[in-house]
């Protein structure tokens, strides 16, 4: 005599496969949400205490990059600047905008202001801003289209996979140095040719080969290996 | 839906785990640049040197270097010989930290004055600058002059003495004649459109209209919001 009805037969195949199939996309979803911004912050902008608009000053007024981040090009840290950076052209303009006072206050009490950082790295990582610049990675290719960011927020998931997406193949992203700094820079096509030494480049692979040969970079093995970032 | 309720603890147990074993690492109890310490009363990690003392390399014995006057009155003379690279290095540092105010050719007419500062910068073209010994630039980046700001925190000493050079030349460029100009070499008799900036920021885009309130609307290449 039957116990179980025919129908239990599908019933515990479905349970069986269904429960790997639950682990399954469980597992998926804690790598989506570890990669999300709900755990990144990418492109979330954080609050400041003055409302610093990087789209208005590089995009709206052409201030270099340099102007504030002075160490970017010798330093592993770019450097936040010193509220009289911002007092050079703010004690003449917007002398008055209460959105400013923040930065007056802090000129007249000599206190520091108090940013909150976007793009951090876990502190068991060695990161060096210099080399980078030198090396000819552009600011926007880590950064992401600053020139277009009313608030800041951090462009890339800062998170190992996509650091040695790059150190895994450098070529795909280098660029001349005289271009590192500038925000409208194309990757070279037909359209955008990139000129460096006299060659004309329409294709990126081309033209990182060749820049990683003449900037000098380490191999791939060398810029991969664990103590090249934990050290 | 048993299996569910089963597994549910155990998911959120090891998402909290998870959570919970990851900022010790992350944000390790050291200072970093320019970050926030509890430990000092102005709450700032990086120090200043104890006064007195001259971190080495830092000794500036070199007077005339680090302050480009022979006594009270500005130096004629630069410290090191001018160079193809010295001058390449001046063009490019004075692009990112002078021409925002003074302009890419130095007539005083940069972008930033035209938002609203009280006066513009003086062209370095005038008679008074174009006499100035090579010195009083040095000075006026370092100590700051009228409305401008010093420069000593941003520039470097080695990099304003560049950058003075520099001005030097845009002085002599504009206002050179056509026997200045060596045998065989073409000059345009217009000055370049900066429309693609070689490096540096974007170029500011051209204003059309400033309405009664607050930035004045900008046109140009589309803005996109992310």
């Amino acid at each position: 005599m039957q116990i179980f009805h025919r129908s239990t037969n599908t019933l515990s195949r479905a349970t069986i496969f269904g429960a790997a199939f639950l682990v399954a996309v469980l597992l998926w979803g804690i790598l989506e949400l570890q990669r999300s911004p709900y755990i990144t912050y990418a492109g979330v902008a954080r609050p400041q205490p003055a409302p610093f608009s990087h789209q208005h000053h590089v995009a709206g007024l052409g201030i270099d990059c340099r102007y504030c981040h002075t160490s970017v090009e010798n330093s592993s840290f770019a450097g936040i600047p010193p509220t009289k950076t911002c007092m050079n052209c703010h004690s003449q303009i917007w002398t008055n905008a209460p959105m400013l006072e923040p930065v007056r206050e802090s000129f007249r009490s000599g206190k520091s202001l108090v940013w909150n950082r976007v793009n951090d790295l876990p502190d068991f990582v060695y990161f060096n801003h210099s080399i980078h610049i030198n090396k000819g990675v552009g600011c926007n290719t880590c950064h992401g289209p600053v020139d277009r960011m009313p608030l800041m927020y951090n462009h890339a998931s800062l998170q190992m996979e996509w650091c040695l997406d790059c150190h895994r193949h450098p070529e795909k992203n280098l660029r001349p140095r005289d271009q590192v700094f500038n925000m409208r820079y194309e990757q070279p096509s037909s359209d955008t040719p990139v000129e460096v030494d006299g060659k004309t480049y329409t294709d990126q692979l081309a033209l990182g080969q060749d820049l990683v040969k003449k900037y000098k970079l380490r191999t791939v093995t060398d810029i991969t290996s664990c103590s090249t970032c934990h050290r | 839906m048993r299996m569910l309720r089963k597994i549910w603890p155990v998911g959120l147990l090891s998402l909290a785990v998870l959570a919970g074993c990851r900022q010790d690492m992350h944000n390790q109890p050291r200072f970093k640049p320019l970050a926030e310490s509890d430990f000092y009363s102005d709450l700032r990690s990086s120090r200043t040197p104890v006064e007195g003392t001259v971190a080495r390399g830092q000794l500036r014995e070199d007077t005339y270097f680090y302050t480009g006057k022979v006594g009270n009155n500005p130096g004629e003379v630069m410290p090191f010989p001018v160079t193809a690279e010295v001058l390449a290095r001046g063009r490019q540092r004075y692009n990112i930290y002078c021409a925002p105010c003074h302009s890419r050719v130095g007539d005083g007419n940069g972008f930033i004055p035209s938002r609203g500062f009280p006066r513009t910068p003086p062209s370095f073209h005038i008679e008074r600058l174009r006499k100035a010994p090579i010195g009083y630039f040095f000075d006026v980046m370092t100590n700051g002059f009228g409305i401008m700001q010093d420069y000593s925190a941003q520039v470097p000493p080695r990099d304003r003495w560049d950058i003075a050079a520099y001005i030097r030349a845009l002085q002599l460029s504009q206002s050179a004649a056509a026997s200045d100009i060596p045998a065989g070499q073409k000059v345009p008799s217009v000055a370049p459109v900066f429309e693609e900036p070689g490096s540096g920021a974007t170029l500011p885009v051209v204003q059309i209209a400033t309405p009664e309130h607050g930035e004045p609307k900008a046109a140009g290449p589309k803005e996109e919001k992310p």
